[in-house]
């Protein structure tokens, strides 16, 4: 489906892309320990002698771990494994202070799933599916930092043990955009899910980017990994970098490496990463520690019924109430901004005037003032409140932007303001009529070119009315009462 | 009165709190004879403080109201040095720990401290708990107290809880902890002349005992009596939130339970078990323990336990996988020895630190697991192995719908001098063939004292129960005790 | 099968042993008795065995989330946790660098 492709000498490279994303399930104490899970603690003080692997110390699963990598399986409709395990996957480094992490290899808690992405952002009714073939849940490693010492490296190990669900999906991308459309729509499950915060900044979910070329219709070409990359942007750099120099290296006869690399984000160049040493030899079994995870009806019932409704589900219920499809997908694409709109909708506000006003108009005005949408004073009641004084006639479109940006900068209620200010519409027919005679009155001259057949000071009439009344005239009111008086 | 040190736990037990004697004066009592003992290179870290301390307490709990007393209240024991205790060097009979002062309890010496009793020291133990003779330890092996008739030759006790075996055996505690992967605590009791039992998997919490092989490993308890271990394993074992492998079931009144009489019982007799070149001595002795359980009104009934003969294999993949897995946390970071490489980086610090820091013997093993679960043997090995287990435990599953408990010997000989088998591997763990089975099926087995070989060295019998039916084992061993002769140390020589 | 001397070092390097030479040969006879010794395991059938990880019947439990539950097995214990590391700075373990 897509086009994307690099263009060699030897023709137009198609790139094949898996991602396996790594993010930090959402829990109070860690995968395996009683130890916190919160970000940002002094060096090694969320550590127990768990995840310090002292001698003789043992893991005991924390089932709200388990809990939230089902109910992520269970929101790309994929197979939930009644029975799994953990396994040891074996390697030194000062970070994994067991000398193995747990994780799971031969039996995972998630099987295949898929997840359904639009690669433009424009166009969102265009989708495309992209497998997923796994999620397992795995411990994290700890820190380490290299340049607090001359000769040595030191060792942090607060996060060492934090629960990581691995997403692994197919080598389904073809794409920066579509690899980029995915990992959005990951992101946003995790978050409408709740198993994950997302937050890439503090490494809550950051992507290992698998990539190879090849020419159409030729075999998967040698794939290279670009580990632990962490946001949407660098790893759309990561494929298109890699790509290129992929088509480079197998026309220049040098061929790909399977090797492991990192991006070097200052350079938005990927190198290759410690290779030779033990060509990565992990020696997963079972972790002998630790029992079969069996899962019973009632928890998986309890997993499936705890889901929200999420983003593909309700992007349909927006289009279903009128709301346009790119209007829907912004929409829906947050589940914060998904939250809210419900709300607002659930205040009474109708689909598509509360479409537009929160696409369209109340953005305008909260970036004009730098407020945030998450701000405490947005609330989706008082933009229901407005909405429903337009709705009734009391104020107009125009002064409903205004009341929102007095409402934003001196509190109080959407109604208080408009009391404040003055500002209620009016309909008051025998108030109008007054002073649309006036209007009249005062003009004939115009009244008479009018009826003579220029039509367009119609508007130059409403014009003047509404001067008169200070724009709180209902202008519906006005129009209708001028053509009485002009055309009747 | 008789010497303290000749008293059984119960006996202890029941006189301190008719006040024949003080807790102070048992613990008193032991302290010294410890110390006198460094000949056999039992203890190597004795803590004559802190059996005073649960001594004293002991006592005044005992003044203020004798039913405030709690079971072990005024037993000293002795612990293996597999076992982590707060502030007590704990080294896995290993340089690579170094003076690790742990800064937790493991639960079993938690448990048995919550029941009053006092800790006499760490004893000594094949390093890492990998051995059948003692001599892998990092700080020299264990003497037997026990001597061939006629000979001043050093004997082992058996491995690799030889430091508790030869404790309890010499009276330098009445009872001990003992660790069992692959016999580890029966062979050992074989070769001492005292009891232990090694209860089913998962009995014994195993959090804050240094792992040797995670499936296998279990605690239990050595002592001079069948009583004395059903009353030291009753403080032991319980549910524990720690382990996942800990068993939630509660811990029935073993020592309450203890019966001798085994009408209506039946005796499995596996015909496997009879091996090529066991000696006439051991299959004689099996005979005999056979006509004592029938004495005791049980029936023997012979079975068949065909993969018996692949069990030691088994193990062998199996235990090392795991302890290749399970030791590679010792590498210099966080705890125990550091090498450091002039001008070298992490990982010349792990080669040397581990290279420097693991004896012969847990490095061949460390080797061994690390293949067979390597890339390309990880088929042909490990899971070839687990699937044989998989066989083993039917093989007992089977058995048991025929019989109560399965008699064996516990060894194929007597202790071996020091030094006799440490050249050859496999003779060395051959020590262990009627033991493995029951630790690949996680079952309860216990080695009580039947006689003594040729040379007066004693030998065990070995008795296997059914999951979580230790009260069947206590009590076929029961039987067997009060049948068989009594066997004395030829005397005090240390 | 039996190992090869390359196949020894890169066992030993894959378990951090540093191995001399002769090390090395003294251990390369030793493991491949040993593993054909255990190699016998292949005269047994085991077609269709289902491969035995765990000998206890029973299901494995979860514990609730919730933070330093169980003394034992809790954090902010800095002070424990680093008392016997080899080298500890300003409340991290300090190891050698790492050299890629
Ligand atoms: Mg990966
Ligand atoms: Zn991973």
């Amino acid at each position: 489906m897509s086009d994307y492709r690099i263009k060699g000498q030897k023709g137009s490279y198609e790139v094949v892309i898996g991602l396996e994303v790594h993010a930090q399930v959402t829990s109070q104490a860690k995968l395996f320990s009683g130890a916190a899970t919160a970000f940002g603690a002094e060096p090694n003080t969320q550590v127990s002698l768990v995840d310090a692997a002292m001698p003789g110390m043992l893991p005991v699963p924390n089932r709200e771990c388990i809990r939230q990598a089902v109910r992520t399986g269970m929101a790309i409709d994929a197979q939930i494994n009644k029975w799994s395990r953990f396994d040891r996957k074996n390697y030194f480094y000062a970070d994994l202070p067991q000398g193995y992490q747990i994780s799971q290899l031969y039996h995972p808690l998630v099987g295949e799933g898929e997840i359904e992405v639009a690669p433009d952002e424009k166009n969102p009714d265009a989708t495309k599916t992209i497998g997923v073939e796994r999620i397992h849940v795995e411990q994290d490693a700890g820190k380490l930092m290299h340049d607090q010492h001359p000769t040595m490296s030191y060792v942090d190990l607060n996060r060492c043990g934090v629960a990581l669900m691995e997403i692994v999906s197919k080598p389904d991308m073809r794409s920066p955009a579509e690899a980029g459309a995915y990992l959005r729509k990951l992101r946003s499950i995790l978050r409408y899910v709740g198993s994950c915060d997302g937050n890439m900044e503090e490494g809550s979910m950051r992507a290992d980017v698998n990539v190879s070329v090849r020419l159409p219709g030729e075999e998967l070409g040698t794939r290279t990994e670009t580990k632990n990359v962490n946001s949407v942007r660098f790893v759309m750099q990561v494929i298109e970098h890699e790509a290129k120099r992929q088509v480079k290296a197998i026309e220049s006869g040098e061929g790909v490496q399977q090797e492991t690399r990192l991006f070097d984000v200052a350079k938005g160049v990927t190198r290759p990463l410690r290779s030779k040493e033990d060509a990565h030899d992990y020696r997963y079994f079972p972790d002998p520690d630790l029992l079969p995870l069996e899962l019973d009806d009632a928890f998986l019932a309890e997993c499936r019924e705890s889901l929200p409704e999420l983003p593909d589900a309700k992007l349909k219920r927006y289009e279903d109430l009128g709301i346009t499809p790119y209007n829907a997908a912004v929409l829906t694409a947050e589940v914060e901004t998904a939250n809210w709109f419900d709300r607002l909708l659930d205040a009474g506000a109708e689909a598509k005037a509360a479409s537009n006003w929160a696409n369209s108009v109340l953005p305008g005005i909260l970036n004009a003032k730098e407020i945030d949408f998450s701000d405490a004073r947005n609330t989706p009641e008082a933009s229901a409140a407005i909405l429903k004084m337009v709705d009734d006639g009391d104020i107009s479109k125009g002064q409903a932007k205004e009341v929102m940006e007095l409402y934003l900068d001196e509190g109080g209620s959407p109604a208080d303001i408009v009391e404040k200010h003055g500002m209620k519409q009016t309909s008051d027919t025998g108030a109008i009529e007054a002073e649309v005679d006036k209007v009249l009155a005062a003009n004939a001259d115009k009244v008479e070119q009018y009826k003579g057949g220029k039509q367009a000071l119609f508007g130059f009439f409403v014009g003047q009315t509404m001067k008169a009344m200070r724009g709180q005239a209902n202008p519906q009111v006005v129009n209708q009462i001028l053509r009485a008086k002009l055309d009747g | 009165m008789s010497d303290i040190l000749d008293l059984t736990i119960a006996q202890l037990r029941d006189g301190f709190r008719k006040g024949d004697f003080s807790a102070t004066e048992i613990a008193t009592r032991y302290n010294e004879a410890v110390d006198a003992s460094d000949a056999l290179n039992a203890y190597l870290e004795k803590t004559p403080e802190l059996a005073l301390e649960a001594a004293k307490a002991a006592d005044e709990a005992k003044a203020k109201a004798s039913d405030s007393l709690k079971p072990l209240s005024g037993i000293p024991l002795g612990m293996k040095d597999l076992f982590a205790t707060e502030g007590v060097t704990t080294s896995a009979g290993s340089k690579m720990l170094g003076n690790f002062k742990p800064p937790y309890e493991s639960t079993v010496s938690a448990n048995l401290k919550a029941a009053g009793a006092g800790m006499l020291g760490k004893l000594n133990m094949d390093e890492f708990a990998m051995g059948s003779s003692n001599e892998t330890c990092a700080h020299g092996p264990v003497i037997s107290p026990w001597r061939r008739e006629g000979s001043n030759a050093a004997i082992t006790p058996g491995g690799s809880s030889g430091g508790s075996a030869a404790a309890v055996a010499a009276r330098i505690a009445p009872g001990a902890t003992g660790t069992d992967t692959g016999g580890s605590i029966r062979q050992p009791a074989a070769f001492t002349g005292i009891a232990g039992i090694k209860p089913t998997y998962g009995r014994c919490s195993r959090w804050g005992i240094v792992s040797f092989a995670s499936s296998l490993d279990q605690a239990g308890p050595m002592a001079r009596t069948v009583r004395d271990c059903a009353i030291m394993l009753e403080a032991m074992a319980g549910f524990d939130p720690k382990d996942s492998t800990s068993i939630d079931a509660p811990v029935p009144q073993w020592e309450k339970g203890l019966s001798s009489d085994l009408k209506g019982k039946r005796v499995g007799i596996p015909r496997e078990y009879r091996i090529d070149g066991t000696p006439a001595e051991i299959d004689a002795l099996w005979e005999q323990g056979v006509e004592w359980l029938r004495d005791a009104g049980a029936e023997p009934v012979e079975i068949s336990l065909p993969h018996t003969k692949y069990a030691l294999p088994t193990y062998y993949i199996i235990a090392p996988a795991e302890a290749s897995s399970n030791l590679a946390r010792y590498d210099g970071v966080r705890y125990g020895l550091r090498e450091k490489v002039e001008g070298g980086g992490l990982h010349d610090m792990y080669k040397a630190t581990r290279s420097e820091g693991f004896g012969d013997e847990v490095k061949r093993r460390i080797m061994i697991g690390t293949y067979v679960l390597s890339a390309g043997f990880y088929d042909a090995y490990f899971t070839k192995a687990q699937k044989v287990r998989a066989l083993i435990k039917q093989d007992f599953r089977k058995a048991f719908e025929q019989c109560d408990m399965i008699l064996t010997p516990t060894a194929p000989s007597a202790a071996f001098g020091l030094g006799e088998k440490s050249d050859d591997p496999i003779a060395m763990y051959l020590n262990d063939v009627f033991a493995v089975p029951a630790s690949l099926a996680g079952l309860p087995a216990m080695s009580v004292p039947g006689g003594v070989d040729k040379d007066g060295l004693p030998l065990g019998l070995h008795l296997i129960g059914n999951e979580m039916d230790e009260q069947s084992v206590l009590n076929a061993g029961l039987a067997i005790e009060e049948r068989a002769p009594s066997i004395e140390l030829p005397g005090k020589w240390w | 099968m039996s190992v090869t001397i390359e196949q020894v070092r890169h066992i030993a390097n894959l378990a951090r042993i540093h191995l001399s030479d002769e090390q090395a040969e003294t251990l390369l006879p030793e493991l491949n008795n040993i593993l054909g010794w255990v190699e016998q395991l292949g005269e047994v059938d085991t077609d269709g065995v289902e491969p035995l990880a765990t000998v206890i019947d029973q299901q494995m439990r979860l514990r609730e989330d919730v933070i330093n539950a169980i003394p034992e097995t809790a954090g902010n214990r800095r002070d424990d946790v680093l008392s016997n590391a080899p080298e500890a700075q300003h409340g991290f373990f300090a190891v050698p660098k790492v050299i890629e």
